[in-house]
C-alpha cells in the first residue's frame, strides 16, 4: 500500500494588484488612502476588485517515492505552489498536509554571503536550509568534491565564476537529504556536464524513497525522470497523469501560431515565380499524405515526414528540378538536398515530394528556402518559404544528457565494437614513432 | 490510502493553512532552529571584521570618540554633574550599551528587508532575522568592555561584585532592541519609511537616556514616567555595575523592565502576524 507524502486540497492563492503597488507606497501615503476610505464608502469596493489569482482550486496528491514533474508556461502558478508547499507563504484558501521532512531547493546558493569564503557558506548555505552542524561536517568533503571547487574552497565567492558559485550552491544542497524535496527549475543553470550531475544526484535520492517534485521547461528531463506529471495553466491543474501524455499534450497546446504548414497560390499570375516558373504550393505533410497539424499531431525525431513543392513549369521540355535549403531556429542550414533524378518535363503542373526519414534532423524550429534550379546548374528562382515546423524531442533518455544535443541533425547511425583480446602487443606499435607521439598526448 | 504518519511511520506531519489566530506564536519552531540563528549570528560577526584594516579596533574608536566629545561638552563646558565618578568613565559606562542598543536596533529594523533573498526563497522562523540582527552587535560590547576596564584602572576605580549582574542587565538591552526592532522590521517591510526614521529616532532616544547626564538631573516627579524608557534602566543598571555608586532604584527597573517585557509581547504579536505577508510584499 502506498502512503501519500502530499496531499494538497483546493488551494488557492490570490494577490490584490493594490498589495503589489503598495510595495513602494510611502506610510503617508498608506495614511492618506486610509482617511480618504473612511469619507469615501466605495473607497474599498474599489481595492478589492483588483485580485490576481495565482493559483485557483488546485488539488492533488503524490504518494511517497514518487518523482513528479511540474510543466506549464511562465507564470502558471508553478512556482507558487511550490512556495505555498515549502511554507514561504501561505496560501489564501484551501490546506495542504505533508507527512516527512520538507527540503526546498527554490534557488541556488540561498543566502550565500559575497564576502564570505566557500568553505564558511557550504556551512552558513547548509544551516539556511536546514542541515543540522553535524550533518554538513560528516559530508563536508564529499560537498567539496561534488562541487569542484578544488583551490577555491578558501576564496570569498564573490571571486568565483557563477559557474562555481551555482555548483557549490547545489552541492550543498545535494545532501540535504530531505524525505520531500521541492525543486524549482534551478537545473536551467550550471553547464551541461554538471547539469547531468545534478539530475542523476536527484535520480539516485529518488531510489532512495525520497519523494520529489520538480518544475521544469524542459520536457526531456521531465519525461525521463517523472512517471507522472502536473500540468499547470492559468493557475489551474490541466491535467495530472502520465507523463509521455501530459507532455505530448502540453507542447501540442504550446505550439504556436506562426507554424504554418502549407503555402498555396491559386493565382498563377500572383504566384511568386517568373517567366520560366510559378510557385502553387509549399507544404509539409504527415507520410500518409496529410498535410501537417501539429496541434493534434506533432513532428518529432523519430517521425518521418515529407515536404511538397508544386509548381508550373512554363518552360516546355525544360529540365526543371527543385533543391531545399533547410535552416534551423538559429539560421543555420542543416543541409541541401536537390531532386537529381528529374527528367525534362512538358509545360504544366509538377509535384516535387521530398521525404524526410525519421533520426535525422535536431529538435527545434526549422524552415527552408525553396530553389528551382534549371539545367542541374543555374538558379532561376528562390523562394524563402513562410512554411515552418517544429520537431519536438521526447525520447526518455537513461541517466544520459537531458538537454538539447548540439548538432543541426541527430541521425542514428551504425555502430560497431568488438573485443580484440586481453594483451595488446605494445612494443610493436609503440615502433611506430607517429602512434607514439600521438599517444604521449 | 493514508497520509504515512497515520500507519505508524514515525514522521512528521506539516498542515499548511491560513494562519489566522493573533497568539499562534510558535516559539517553538524558533529552538528548534536555533542552530540557524547560531549561523546567522556568526555570519553578522564574520562580516563585520572582514576586509577591515583594523577590525575589531572600529567598534572601540566610535564610541571613544564619543566619549572623549561628551567630557569636553557635556563635563568640561557645560559642566554636568557625573554623580562624583570622573565624567569620561561616567559617560563610557553608558556608553558602552548605548552603542550596543543603536547597533542592534540599526541593523534589526532593516535586517528583514536586506534578507529579502533569504525570505522568498527559504522556510524558517522569519523571527530569527531580527533575532540574528539584535544579538550579533554583543560581540562588539565586549571589545569595549575590556576599553572601559582599562579606563577605570586609569583612573582607579575598582569594579565591584555587581559586575556579576552585568548579564541580567546585558539580557534586558537585548530585549529592548529585539523589541523596538521587531516593530520595526516588520513595518519596514511595508513602509521604507522606517530605514529614514531609525536613524534619528536612535538620535532622540539617547537624548532621552541617561548617558550624558545623571538621572539625578531628571525631576523626581517625572522619574517614572522617565523610566518607562527601557534604556534608563539598562544604562543606570551597568552604570551600578561597574561602578558600584549606590543602588539603582528598584521602581524604576519595574517600571522599565515592564515596558520592555510589553514592548516586546507585542513586538512579537505584530511580527508574527505581519510575517504571513512577508514573502508577498517584501
Amino acid at each position: 500500500m502506498s502512503t501519500i507524502a502530499i496531499r494538497a486540497e483546493n488551494i488557492s492563492k490570490e494577490y490584490t494588484i493594490a498589495t503589489a503597488k503598495q510595495r513602494y507606497e510611502t506610510l503617508s501615503m498608506h495614511l492618506a488612502e486610509s482617511l480618504k476610505s473612511v469619507f469615501s464608502r466605495n473607497g474599498r469596493r474599489h481595492k478589492s476588485a483588483e485580485i490576481y489569482r495565482a493559483l485557483n482550486d488546485v488539488s492533488f496528491e503524490i504518494n511517497q517515492g514518487e518523482v513528479v514533474g511540474i510543466i506549464g508556461q511562465n507564470g502558471a502558478g508553478k512556482s507558487t505552489l511550490l512556495k505555498i508547499l515549502s511554507r514561504i507563504t501561505e496560501p489564501t484558501r484551501g490546506r495542504a498536509e505533508i507527512c516527512g521532512r520538507v527540503g526546498s531547493l527554490l534557488e541556488v546558493g540561498t543566502g550565500f554571503h559575497q564576502e564570505l569564503t566557500g568553505r564558511e557558506n557550504i556551512y552558513l548555505n547548509g544551516a539556511i536550509i536546514g542541515m543540522k552542524k553535524e550533518q554538513i561536517r560528516s559530508r563536508f568533503d564529499e560537498i567539496v568534491e561534488f562541487a569542484e571547487i578544488g583551490k577555491f574552497l578558501d576564496v570569498p565567492v564573490k571571486r568565483y565564476s557563477s559557474g562555481m558559485y551555482v555548483r557549490l550552491g547545489f552541492a550543498v544542497a545535494a545532501y540535504l537529504e530531505p524525505e520531500i524535496l521541492l525543486v524549482d527549475e534551478v537545473l536551467a543553470v550550471g553547464d551541461a556536464a554538471f547539469q547531468k550531475k545534478c539530475l542523476e544526484k536527484i535520480i539516485s535520492g529518488a531510489k532512495g524513497g525520497q519523494t520529489v517534485l520538480f518544475i521544469s521547461h524542459s520536457m526531456i528531463a521531465v519525461n525521463s525522470l517523472c512517471k507522472r506529471v502536473i500540468w499547470v495553466k492559468n493557475g489551474e491543474i490541466v491535467e495530472d497523469g502520465k507523463s509521455a501524455d501530459v507532455v505530448r499534450r502540453y507542447l501540442t497546446a504550446s505550439v504556436k501560431d506562426k507554424d504554418l504548414s502549407e503555402e498555396v497560390w491559386d493565382n498563377a499570375g500572383e504566384a511568386p515565380g517568373n517567366d520560366m516558373v510559378r510557385l502553387r504550393r509549399v507544404s509539409v505533410r504527415h507520410q500518409d499524405g496529410r498535410l501537417l497539424d501539429a496541434m493534434s499531431e506533432p513532428l518529432t525525431m523519430q517521425t518521418p515526414f515529407k515536404v511538397e513543392v508544386e509548381y508550373w513549369n512554363l518552360v516546355p521540355d525544360g529540365q526543371l528540378h527543385i533543391t531545399l535549403h533547410l535552416y534551423n531556429a538559429e539560421q543555420i542550414i542543416a543541409f541541401t538536398t536537390a531532386n537529381l533524378n528529374a527528367r525534362p518535363k512538358p509545360a504544366g503542373l509538377i509535384r516535387s515530394v521530398c521525404y524526410f526519414p525519421g533520426d535525422l534532423l535536431n529538435s527545434g524550429s526549422h524552415r527552408f528556402v525553396v530553389m528551382v534550379v534549371k539545367d542541374t546548374s543555374s538558379v532561376i528562382y528562390s523562394h524563402e518559404s513562410r512554411v515552418s515546423f517544429d520537431i519536438f524531442d521526447i525520447r526518455e533518455r537513461q541517466g544520459t544528457w537531458y538537454g538539447k544535443e548540439p548538432g543541426v541533425v541527430q541521425p542514428v547511425l551504425k555502430w560497431t565494437e568488438e573485443y580484440l583480446g586481453s594483451s595488446l602487443e605494445f612494443d610493436s606499435l609503440s615502433a611506430n614513432s607517429d602512434f607514439r607521439s600521438k599517444g604521449d598526448l | 490510502m493514508e497520509l504515512a504518519a497515520e500507519t505508524g511511520f514515525k514522521k512528521s506531519v506539516t498542515v499548511i493553512q491560513p494562519r489566522k489566530g493573533l497568539f499562534q506564536l510558535d516559539l517553538g519552531s524558533v529552538w528548534h532552529h536555533r542552530e540557524m540563528l547560531y549561523f546567522l549570528v556568526w555570519r553578522d560577526v564574520i562580516v563585520r571584521y572582514k576586509q577591515t584594516v583594523i577590525g575589531a579596533a572600529w567598534v572601540v574608536v566610535q564610541p571613544t570618540i564619543t566619549m572623549i566629545i561628551f567630557t569636553l561638552i557635556f563635563g568640561n563646558m557645560a559642566k554636568i554633574p557625573s554623580d562624583g565618578i570622573p565624567y569620561p568613565v561616567f559617560a563610557f559606562s553608558a556608553l558602552l550599551p548605548w552603542s550596543y542598543f543603536s547597533q542592534a536596533l540599526a541593523r534589526s529594523s532593516s535586517s528583514v528587508v536586506n534578507s529579502t533573498n533569504l525570505v522568498t526563497k527559504i522556510y524558517f522562523p522569519r523571527l530569527l532575522i531580527p533575532l540574528a540582527a539584535s544579538v550579533a552587535p554583543v560581540v562588539d560590547l565586549f571589545f569595549s568592555f575590556i576599553v572601559l576596564l582599562a579606563l577605570m584602572a586609569w583612573f582607579k576605580i575598582a569594579p565591584t561584585w555587581g559586575l556579576l549582574a552585568l548579564p541580567l542587565f546585558l539580557g534586558l538591552a537585548i530585549m529592548t532592541a529585539l523589541a523596538v526592532g521587531l516593530w520595526a522590521s516588520a513595518l519596514n517591510v511595508r513602509y521604507r519609511d522606517v530605514g529614514s526614521i531609525i536613524p534619528f529616532l536612535i538620535q532622540v532616544w539617547m537624548y532621552a537616556s541617561p548617558v550624558a547626564y545623571p538621572v539625578s538631573m531628571v525631576p523626581e516627579k517625572w522619574r517614572l514616567l522617565y523610566s518607562l524608557n527601557p534604556m534608563v534602566a539598562v544604562i543606570e543598571g551597568f552604570r551600578w555595575a561597574f561602578l558600584g555608586k549606590g543602588s539603582p532604584d528598584l521602581m524604576m527597573m519595574a517600571v522599565s523592565s515592564a515596558a520592555v517585557v510589553v514592548l516586546l509581547f507585542g513586538g512579537i504579536i505584530y511580527f508574527k502576524k505581519m510575517e504571513r505577508s512577508f514573502a508577498d510584499v517584501i
